[in-house]
């Protein structure tokens, strides 16, 4: 005796928070029941492999039922077929939309397209995540990117909104867009030391100062997702802050004095100084290239952190550093771009501060 | 010209995309009402159209307003060829023709196409201006309330219960027609869906009209059924109880309920019934001579074997053949005790089925067979007469004063007599005083053949079907002495050409005071209550001792010591509140499968008559065998389902057991060997004996089942030989001496006896111990409320779990057959324990199964219940008294209930004249459970009742309360009250329940019933994830559906909710499946305790707002 149909229908949808994980997970059916059993329920609760079945199957059914919703969030809200409590709600939304560490930092950067979705059982075999919950995780992904993408107003605002997403999660998104956007090169062997948290923290302040929303009179093209081009162009003036000889010497003058004594690595600093502010300063000026912007984690790894690491600075040498070295440039008075220049600087500053690590 | 429809169609959303070009849609609506359509405008390219439409206004006939649904179609635009429809909503208007009910209909309403389901969402309002009409003969019934809950509705007080109404409505099935061949699917199904629509609308409309002509205002316990008969018609059939309701105002409340209600009674002063002496003459000929029975008494077997020869006869002689019907009367006693099963063996020898000569001996079928020649006579009429002799001076006072109040009635220059003719009600919960007596359970089943209806306007066949089954409950109902039907329910089961009509019910003794006007009330009153102890009254035997209907094993109650009740108490109905029960009660399922061979027509039929009476034996056996299990005496809200297929039958019984205080406690089951000579046999027979003891007492400790142990002496047995023994008789058993070895054996403990000398017996036993008791923290009950729990905390469930199971067709056996649908059961309900674990501690309630057999291997088994949570903490300290049971169950007035115990106490300690009372009274309150000086408790109460009826009649109130008193008192009182849930906000939540009540809650107003029918159909089965997939996405639509209706109409909870059908056909080759859903409840509005302390203390509306927002994420 088989059963052909077995379905349990609740006015309240009953939501199983492990089961859901496992469905998130991307697990088979049997495989869920497999997990369940090892995970002692049938002790616990008494009841058979046959009714673990027929539970998982009926969740799952659930599930794949509510997963058409959960694409567009505000329905899942609105709709009347499924009742589910608000708490229950949110807790579906976000968990569904919560993404794995190791799969965001094989995607991030990566142009969210058909190409690579055919990669995505590469990445899967690569993780470990299952192929079925990659391909939630980059549905996700290119989802919020194309509801977003042509939006005005703050990105990660706009994906609460239209995605009703927790805060944390939605400046997450807010960063994978940002990065899939501008793709930014994150996947090379020497970045791969970078946490996704790194990242979005950087993409975070790029967004923040970088982008036309950025400049408080452009309130209307507060556009977040693309860097602003004309900032971009300025960065070009910075150039002279290594070009001009005279005011190198002054500048590393300047920072060295007011350092003396106090960085364990003054000797390395000083002998390095024009190598790292030329380094620091051609990345700004290059940015006008789309390419040179892609390259910008590299370039900032190769040209700063590397260098620094080499000659093991500590942490707190590098801020010191970094603060003196942006601060002591209000005192070049040949310079006249002070406020294009902290703009970059407050931002690189903050982001080589959080990728200095190992 | 006496109505006015307006209808705004206001908005969409979530409309699917109906233009694949642009991914938009052009939407417009019509708006259809009888034959009046008006449209909308087409709102361009939107997903969300904000039509804002004018009002349409339709001027209609009342008579429409009540038959007619309001249909609003919702399609997409299309230049060049014809519009799409996108889906259709349904508005049943009937709420807004009542005053006290909805005002408005106004929300979001899922937009449903049978083929696609819910394809996004409108909003509509409607309304309905209505003008007076005074003209006597109108043909509608606006303004009679229908409700679906089985009691008095919580915010009402019934002045007077009239009684039975009944209606059917036959059509042609339009699935059967000949368009069907050409149109498509959705216009089959829409034209099917439209059709019961209007049907259903004109079923109610003729109730209706019934209740005005009985003069009353409302039907309660309204139970609407389809019968698909296929192509020989679709038949739509009612039943329900008319009564007089008074709506409870909240200042009305605080005067006691009994201020004689003199202008209400003079609104209404007649109400007919039938005089119960035409009737009660006896039945008529052709009735009986049709008559199967296997019941115990030697006259019905007498029957029986004439219906043999009449079998063969009918099929030539009869217009359309009808296999013999079968009714167990009186099913309970009979079963109560062991001699009916001596009977009933004797019955199959008799039938010449099982042999079974030697009990003929025994002396105890001496005895019975007198009883059944009583049966006869208490059969025509005599039961009630000769009752006034022994049956002690109350009794027939009783008797006499309902027989005269039916009589009054009768009497009454207006007699509309066709609907009257019959003492039911369709109620399972009762005012407190409205049931004196329960007799038993009645039950009737009749095998029809269907044929073609031929004039749609005359469904006199299927009339004269049910006036013949009904006839019948109401001749067993005298035969156990009692002059009415509670609990009443008709079924259908239909295959093919074949159908069983099932009709049920409790016998049952009520107080006449609820049945007449109120000119009698006072001196009846007083009499009543002087002899009616509370809480046992009901388990009293109806019947005359020496005059018994059948055989049973009587003792003096086990409360009050007055008067006779059985050992043993089937009921179909709910536990009545004052009910005295120790312990926890349980659900407890007889299912049964017999294999049948196919045939066609007349042949098929004969072969399920003779089958039957073996189902209803069996069914009844396991039942009595499963109660003993469980160490409990009585079952309530007893339901036994008999299913036909093509190849077989299947029976379900579902009860929930008690322990009754007032009934003896039950023996223990002893089983017995055939050959005792046999060691090894010996040993087995020890080993499985002490299984079920062990069994037996696990279960009364999982019970809590602890009867105080009273003294022999005390309990008085009125039956001289304390040594009968009941005998169930598998078979025949070769040797007489052994049964009297037997049943000398044993002591006065009226044990059991299973004789297992066959494998069906063995594999009975097995069966017996195979049933899981449920996780701990888990209970299950079939009735409104568990027994023995009563802190309910506000957290409900409600939910319908559907299992399809194929069976492989090798070697089918009814042994097999047996396991196949006891393990589907069993995992079923492993399932819902284990789904809703969550919840724990809580009682799964109102557990209702329903089996059917949509083809030859398949079993379908459809089970819908409610899980609510308790409190378990609350429940070993606090003491729960029946003062709060009652409060708590509030099945009339709850202000009159809590009005009751407080003039009880204050009375007694004032001016109680016996000094014992104040103490008694003491105990009850902080002893849960039954406190030994039992026998005493239960006099004082019937002394409280007594000077309780005093007081109200006095209409003075007093206001000291003993200090003790004082906690449960407003304990109960919160519990009654409860929570407009957000019924504003976007989605506000709406509960469902299949309970007339919401824990925690206080329903403060009724909208109407809910009355929905729905067809879903897919061509592509596989796309929509199999036939489980496609059943839980149309189950989840339904509850959608119903849901925004409720909430459309203001509501936030609908309580009584029954899925009545869920008929689901597949064809996985075609990949098609058809499902077919009915659905109804009760829309109210609810309000939660917690809240309703706010509003009392604040403004009302002030603190609706906050717990509206809480509905929503912000977005």
């Amino acid at each position: 005796m088989t059963n052909e149909l077995d379905i349990f229908v609740g006015n309240t949808t009953l939501i199983d928070e492990d089961v859901y994980r496992l469905w998130l997970d991307g697990y088979s059916v049997s495989d869920a029941v497999g997990l369940r059993v090892r995970s002692g329920i049938l002790e616990q609760t008494g009841a058979t492999a046959g009714v673990l079945q027929s539970d998982t199957m009926d969740h799952y059914r659930t599930f794949h039922m509510l997963e058409r919703l959960l694409h567009t969030p505000p329905k899942l809200l609105h709709q009347l077929v499924f009742q589910i409590p608000p708490s229950r709600q949110a807790l579906l939304i976000e968990r569904y939309y919560a993404f794995d560490e190791a799969f965001v930092r094989e995607v991030l950067g990566k142009k969210l397209s058909k190409g690579t979705k055919k990669d995505l059982d590469n990445i899967s075999a690569k993780t470990g995540v299952t192929l079925k919950s990659c391909r939630r995780q980059f549905d996700n992904f290119k989802r919020v990117f194309k509801v977003v993408e042509e939006m005005r107003g703050s990105l990660a605002g706009n994906i609460q909104q239209h995605f009703l997403l927790s805060d944390r999660l939605a400046r997450d998104y807010a960063a994978v867009v940002f990065f899939a956007n501008n793709r930014f090169e994150t996947g090379k062997k020497k970045l791969q030391y970078l946490t996704f948290g790194d990242l979005a923290f950087c993409a975070e302040l790029m967004i923040q100062n970088w982008t036309p929303g950025a400049v408080a009179d452009s309130q209307l093209d507060d556009m977040d997702v693309d860097l602003d081009k004309e900032f971009l162009q300025d960065l070009k003036e910075l150039k002279v802050l290594v070009a001009d000889k005279d005011l190198l010497d002054l500048h590393k003058s300047l920072v060295c004095t007011a350092l003396r004594g106090k960085l364990s690595v003054f000797a390395e600093m000083e002998a390095n100084f024009k190598n790292l502010s030329r380094g620091l300063v051609n990345i700004a000026s290059k940015l006008t290239h789309t390419k040179d912007v892609r390259d910008l984690f590299v370039d900032l790894v190769e040209k700063f952190i590397e260098p620094c690491r080499s000659d093991r600075w500590p942490l707190n040498d590098v801020r010191l550093f970094l603060n003196q070295y942006s601060a002591s440039v209000h005192s070049l008075d040949g310079f006249r771009h002070q406020t294009l220049w902290d703009r970059y600087m407050v931002t690189l500053r903050s982001c080589l501060l959080r990728m200095y690590h190992d | 010209m006496p109505g006015k429809l307006k209808v705004k169609i206001v908005a969409g959303r979530h409309l699917p995309v109906m233009d694949r070009a642009s991914d938009l849609t052009d939407a417009f609506v019509e708006v259809k009402f009888g034959n009046t359509t008006f449209k909308t405008d087409v709102y361009h390219k939107s997903l969300n159209p904000q039509w804002n439409s004018e009002w349409f206004k339709f001027e209609v006939d009342d008579e429409d307003l009540q038959d007619e649904p309001l249909q609003i179609t919702v399609l997409d635009h299309d230049t060049y060829s014809a519009n799409d429809a996108i889906g259709k909503v349904y508005i049943d208007i009937d709420p807004l023709l009542y005053s006290e009910a909805a005002t408005v209909i106004s929300g979001w309403f899922p937009i449903y196409d049978t083929i696609h389901g819910i394809r996004g969402e409108i909003n509509v309002v409607v309304k309905v201006d209505l003008f007076n009409d005074l003209n006597r003969f109108r043909q509608s019934s606006c303004g009679v309330k229908f409700f679906c809950t089985t009691s008095i509705p919580k915010c009402y007080r019934a002045v007077i219960i009239h009684g039975f109404v009944e209606e059917l409505v036959v059509n042609e099935d339009p699935e059967y027609q000949w368009i069907d061949r050409i149109r498509t699917p959705r216009a089959s199904n829409e034209a099917r869906q439209r059709l019961i629509s209007l049907m259903s609308g004109e079923l109610q409309r003729k109730i209706g009209l019934k209740v005005l002509e009985m003069r009353g205002n409302a039907v309660v316990g309204y139970l609407q059924c389809f019968d698909l008969e296929g192509e020989s018609g679709l038949v739509v059939r009612a039943i329900g109880t008319a009564c007089t309701l008074d709506k409870l105002s909240s200042t009305a409340a605080f005067l006691p309920a009994c201020n004689s209600p003199s202008k209400e009674m003079k609104e209404i002063p007649f109400n007919e019934d039938p005089n119960p002496n035409t009737h009660s003459s006896g039945p008529s000929t052709p009735l009986k001579n049709q008559t199967y029975s296997f019941s115990p008494s030697k006259s019905y077997s007498r029957q029986s074997s004439s219906s043999d020869t009449d079998l063969s006869l009918t099929p030539k002689t009869a217009p359309y053949p009808q296999g013999p019907r079968i009714f167990l009367c009186p099913s309970s006693p009979s079963l109560s005790s062991g001699s009916p099963h001596l009977k009933k063996s004797c019955l199959f020898s008799e039938s010449s089925l099982i042999p079974h000569h030697s009990s003929h001996v025994s002396p105890v079928l001496r005895k019975s067979v007198s009883f059944s020649e009583e049966l006869l006579l208490a059969a025509s009429g005599m039961g009630s007469g000769s009752a006034g002799k022994e049956g002690g001076p109350f009794k027939a006072l009783l008797r006499q004063q309902t027989q005269s109040a039916l009589e009054q009635r009768g009497g009454s220059p207006h007699r509309f007599c066709r609907s009257r003719e019959f003492p039911f009600f369709t109620l399972t919960a009762f005012p407190p005083g409205f049931l004196v007596h329960v007799g038993g359970v009645v039950s009737a089943r009749s095998v029809k053949l269907l044929d073609r209806i031929h004039n749609p306007d005359e469904p006199e066949t299927r009339d004269a079907w049910w006036a013949e089954i009904r006839q019948e409950i109401k001749s067993h109902a005298k035969a156990l002495g009692c002059h009415a039907v509670v609990g009443y329910s008709e079924s259908t089961s239909i295959c093919e050409e074949v159908c069983i009509l099932s009709a049920s019910g409790t016998a049952a003794v009520l107080n006449p005071r609820f049945l007449q006007d109120g000119t009698v009330e006072g001196c009846l009153e007083q009499r009543l209550e002087e002899n009616l102890p509370a809480g046992c009254g009901f388990c009293h035997i109806p019947y005359d001792e020496l005059n018994m209907p059948f055989p049973a094993h009587l003792t003096y109650c086990y409360s009050c010591r007055k008067q006779k009740v059985p050992d043993v108490l089937f009921t179909t109905i709910d536990l009545p509140a004052d009910a005295t029960v120790i312990g926890k009660g349980c659900l407890i399922q007889a299912r049964l499968c017999r294999l049948k061979k196919k045939a066609q027509a007349e042949a098929n039929a004969t072969a399920i008559s003779n089958l039957l009476p073996f189902m209803e034996y069996e069914v009844h056996t396991q039942l009595m065998n499963k109660l003993k299990l469980k160490g409990m005496n009585a079952l309530f809200g007893l339901r036994i389902q008999i299913t036909v297929g093509e190849n077989m039958l299947m029976g379900l019984a579902s009860a929930t057991g008690v322990y009754l205080t007032a009934l003896p406690t039950p023996g223990g089951i002893q089983i017995a060997g055939k050959t005792p000579n046999d060691g090894s046999y010996e040993q087995h027979i020890s080993h499985m004996q002490k299984k079920i003891n062990d069994t037996i007492a696990k279960n009364k400790e999982l019970y809590e089942i602890n009867p105080p142990e009273i003294p022999e002496e005390i309990i008085g047995s009125p039956i001289p030989e304390p040594r009968q023994r009941s005998r169930l008789l598998r078979s025949q058993s070769e040797s007489s001496d052994e049964v009297i070895e037997l049943d000398l054996s044993h002591g006065k403990k009226d044990a059991f006896v299973l004789e297992i000398d066959d494998t069906d017996a063995m594999e009975d036993v097995h069966s017996l111990l195979t049933d899981v008791p449920p996780p701990s923290g888990f209970y299950s009950c079939n009735t409104e409320i568990m027994p023995g729990i009563n802190n309910w905390t506000s957290e409900i469930q409600m939910f319908t779990s559907v299992r399809v199971s194929r069976l492989s067709n090798i070697n089918l056996t009814n042994q097999t057959l047996n396991k196949n649908f006891n393990d589907l059961c069993e995992n079923l309900l492993k399932s819902l324990y284990f789904k809703l674990r969550s919840m724990i501690p809580c009682c799964l309630c109102h557990v209702n199964f329903t089996v059917s057999l949509p083809e030859d291997e398949l079993i379908q088994v459809t089970v819908t219940a409610v899980a609510i949570t308790f409190d378990k903490h609350q429940a070993v300290q606090t003491t729960k008294t029946q003062v709060e049971k009652s409060s708590q169950r509030a099945s009339i007035d709850n202000e009159e209930l809590l009005q009751f115990p407080l003039e009880l106490c204050t009375d007694t300690l004032a001016s109680h004249p016996f000094s014992s009372a104040k103490e008694h009274l003491e105990s009850t309150s902080s002893n849960s459970g039954i406190p030994a000086a039992q026998r005493d408790r239960c006099n004082s109460w019937i002394e409280l009742i007594k000077l309780k009826a005093q007081t109200i009649r006095r209409g003075s109130i007093k206001t000291t309360m003993p200090v003790e008193k004082a906690s449960p008192l407003t304990e109960g009182h919160f519990r009654q009250r409860s929570a407009p849930a957000c019924a504003n906000s976007t989605v506000g939540v709406v509960k469902m329940t299949p309970l007339s009540f919401i824990p925690g809650a206080k329903i403060t107003k009724y909208l109407g019933i809910i009355n929905m029918f729905f067809i879903r159909e897919t061509t592509s089965l596989r796309e929509e994830g199999g036939v489980s997939g496609f059943l839980h996405a149309f189950i989840a639509e339904v509850f959608a559906m119903v849901r925004a209706h409720v909430a459309a109409l203001g509501g936030n909870a609908v309580v009584s909710y029954i899925m009545k059908q869920c008929v689901f056909m597949e064809n996985p080759n075609k990949n098609q499946a058809q499902c077919l859903i009915n659905v109804s409840g009760d829309a109210v509005i609810f309000v939660r305790e917690s809240e309703l302390e706010i509003i009392s203390t604040q403004q009302p509306i002030a603190s609706c707002q906050p717990a509206c927002s809480g509905g929503e994420i912000a977005t």
